[in-house]
């Protein structure tokens, strides 16, 4: 199984003519991920790939040529949220955007198309997600991965490859390795991905990657205890000392008040019996002291 | 981005929120004269207040009240000047003093779990929202805009009549709507109004009427959107803002000074966070925050090498990549160009993993100076260690 992508994704790859988009889609193809159609409006007919691939003007004929079924965005800001309310008025049921910097007004307009269509959005402003020795959507390094049974799902970009890394090293693979992205806005929460790990039944542990900003960790700590109170769990906070009232890049990260802090996260998510690491690297330790082993 | 004041209250009043006039002063005399157009307008008072983005200039003593125009200046001369949160007061806003009835709070802003515009409003005006969430969350009315319509004419109406504002619905509703029509006009993230007020005023001849009135605005601006909104980016208040943000700005690079003596640079937010937060559980004190983003090329690799090191405490500078869409040869590249350039030379630890690492560590054999670190914990150790030598 794995969750979101794996051997049944048929993928589309939208701005799959520009620098960012042909980069990745020779990357994702590479891995071994299904890309049936490329979208590039005013390209239709050309082929990407090296010929692999045909690329269509727009959602609905790449869907109804080749089945698509997922697709990823590399679309600029400005483009964007067209493209992701193109692609699910095609039917597409789950969406990657990549794209970062898009106005969160803009994003809060998608979303009620997105819900409508019946489709799932992950980011915008998310690295993608990959299932080890399946396929891999989005901008994920190849290289980090490892097959296995642990489920990763985290709001940063960087930070997910130095935990993923940290797992691999110690011979911990993964089910699916998922971003969500750090915007305000974004289409799958912690939750969303939680309930997709628990209805999976090749994820048998988690590891949940937050940062200051909102309380998406305290809600996540929440939803653990009356979900999947058995599941081994480990965190990881960035942001501990991070000062208050600036942001840190994230538009989510910042601290107002007491609300978003680390210290309100790791006491939350301690409280439902998760172990918070201190360091990437501690991770696959607090993982083989609940009871997960190397496989 | 944050706006003072003075400039919230140009964006409402472009949407015809009825906000009473302003001057912004620069100096005691501008403030003076501020004041005697207001006095021979008739106003009784005029309320000074310091234009500063950080909150609580009340508490601080940068609002005050002044019943003549010599009064004025005198206390425009008090406040400019004045240290608030580690702001220097360098403007301030001149406006009639109203006589206020009664002070709410209204507001709207992003609600990230909801993904809806949030409106609050609460008939405890005038103070601060955070501590009437705290000790009477009841007193804190909200409703959600729709995605598409925005706010429709009956929520506002609900809000108003919840405030207790029946009196005054028609010019609520219209505030209400002005409110969101000046969050999607401006791509704001939040448009707040405390207090807005009911305030008394007299005509000239003689008649008492009460009208509501924006008497404080605040506003922030969604960063992501100013690309479409040329005219805002004038709002930045480049007085209160460190140069060397600036310069990050400019360069695409997010950069925030910190206190400490260890130069930090890393690829991605979350990365950067957490390699500040490893610096300090060794031991160390970072000297900034900084993302250099993803596929960074090697001439911005060297322009934050410059950023970090336009800071004369820094002794040692922590390089840490996972390259994804950065290369890592890229960014060893621009690390020898700045090398090559710097007039100040201090330890550099690197370590430099993904995407064409093996080339970045070519790229960086032999190059005097630079030390190469293999792990996360292995190079926060070395950058540490390099500081607490240096100091």
């Amino acid at each position: 199984m794995s969750i979101l992508v794996g051997r049944e994704t048929r993928l589309l790859v939208q701005g799959i003519t520009g620098r960012e988009g042909t980069f990745h889609a020779q990357q994702m193809q590479a891995y071994g991920t299904n890309i049936v159609a490329g979208m590039t409006p005013g390209k239709g007919g050309q082929t990407a790939l090296d010929g692999t691939v045909p690329v269509f003007d727009t959602c609905s004929a790449a869907v109804r040529e080749t089945g698509a079924n997922t697709t990823v965005i590399y679309v600029p800001a400005a483009g964007a949220p067209d493209a992701i309310m193109e692609a699910v008025g095609a039917g597409i049921t789950t969406v990657f955007c990549i794209t970062e910097h898009i106005p969160a007004l803009d994003m809060l307009k998608v979303m009620p198309v997105v819900q409508a269509a019946g489709a799932r959005l992950v980011g915008p402003n998310c690295p993608g997600a990959t299932s080890p020795g399946r396929a891999k959507v989005g901008i994920i390094p190849a290289t980090i991965h490892r097959e296995g049974r642990i489920g990763v799902v985290s709001r940063s970009g960087t930070l997910t490859y130095e935990v993923v890394q940290a797992l691999t090293d110690a011979g911990m693979g993964q089910s699916t390795c998922v971003g969500i992205g750090g915007d305000p806005i974004i289409g799958s929460t912690f939750i969303d991905i939680l309930e997709l790990f628990k209805a999976d039944p090749e994820t048998s542990a988690i590891v949940l990657i937050g940062e200051i900003g909102g309380d998406a960790e305290e809600l996540s700590a929440l939803w653990k205890t009356a979900n999947i109170p058995d599941t081994p769990m480990v965190a990881f906070i960035a942001g501990r000392t991070a000062p208050p009232g600036r942001r840190m890049g994230h538009a989510g990260a910042i601290i107002s008040g007491s609300g978003g802090s680390a210290a309100s996260k790791i006491a939350a998510l301690e409280a439902a019996g998760i172990h918070v690491a201190e360091s990437p690297t501690h991770i696959p330790r607090l993982l083989q002291e609940i009871g997960v082993r190397p496989n | 981005m944050k706006i003072q004041e003075a400039d919230a209250k140009s964006l409402l009043a472009a949407q015809g929120l009825p906000v009473p006039p302003w001057t912004v002063a620069r100096d005691p005399a501008a403030a003076r004269r501020a004041a005697e157009r207001l006095f021979a307008e008739g106003a009784d008072a005029v309320v000074i207040k310091a234009q500063v983005l950080v909150g609580g200039r009340g508490k601080a003593g940068g609002v005050k009240l002044a019943k003549d125009a010599a009064e004025a200046e005198a206390v425009a001369s008090r406040i400019l000047g004045m240290d608030i949160k580690g702001i220097t007061v360098v403007k301030v806003l001149v406006a009639p003093a109203a006589d206020i009835v009664k002070e709410f709070y209204l507001a709207c802003v992003l609600d990230r779990a909801a993904r809806r515009v949030l409106f609050m409003g609460s008939a405890e005006g005038g103070v601060e929202i955070e501590q009437v969430a705290h000790s009477d969350p009841d007193a804190i009315r909200t409703i959600h805009a729709h995605p598409h319509l925005g706010l429709l004419d009956f929520q506002a109406r609900w809000l108003g009549f919840e405030l207790g504002l029946g009196a005054h619905l028609k010019e609520f509703v219209a505030i209400a709507k002005g409110l969101y029509a000046t969050m999607i006009a401006n791509d704001a993230d939040l448009v707040e109004i405390n207090p807005l007020a009911i305030v008394r005023e007299r005509a000239a001849d003689g008649t008492v009427s009460e009208h509501l009135q924006c008497l404080d605005a605040k506003v922030t601006l969604d960063d992501s959107a100013l690309d479409r909104h040329p005219g805002l980016e004038a709002l930045r208040d480049l007085d209160e803002e460190d140069p060397v943000d600036v310069q990050a700005r400019h360069e695409g690079l997010s950069f925030i000074r910190l206190e400490g003596d260890i130069g930090c640079m890393v690829n991605g937010a979350g990365l950067a966070m957490t390699t500040m937060d490893l610096v300090k559980r060794a031991g160390g004190q970072p000297a900034n925050f900084l993302d250099i983003g993803g596929g960074a090329k090697s001439d911005k690799v060297a322009v934050a090498m410059g950023l970090i090191l336009s800071d004369p405490s820094v002794k040692a500078i922590l390089v840490n990549i996972f390259g994804g869409i950065a290369r890592g040869d890229e960014v060893a590249r621009g690390l020898v160009e700045a090398r090559a350039e710097q007039k100040r030379v201090v330890p550099l630890v690197v370590r430099i993993v993904g995407t064409n690492a093996d080339l970045a560590a070519e790229v960086l054999r032999g190059v005097p100076g630079i030390e190469a670190a293999s792990s996360l914990d292995d190079a926060v150790e070395k950058a540490v260690a390099a500081a607490k030598a240096a100091a």
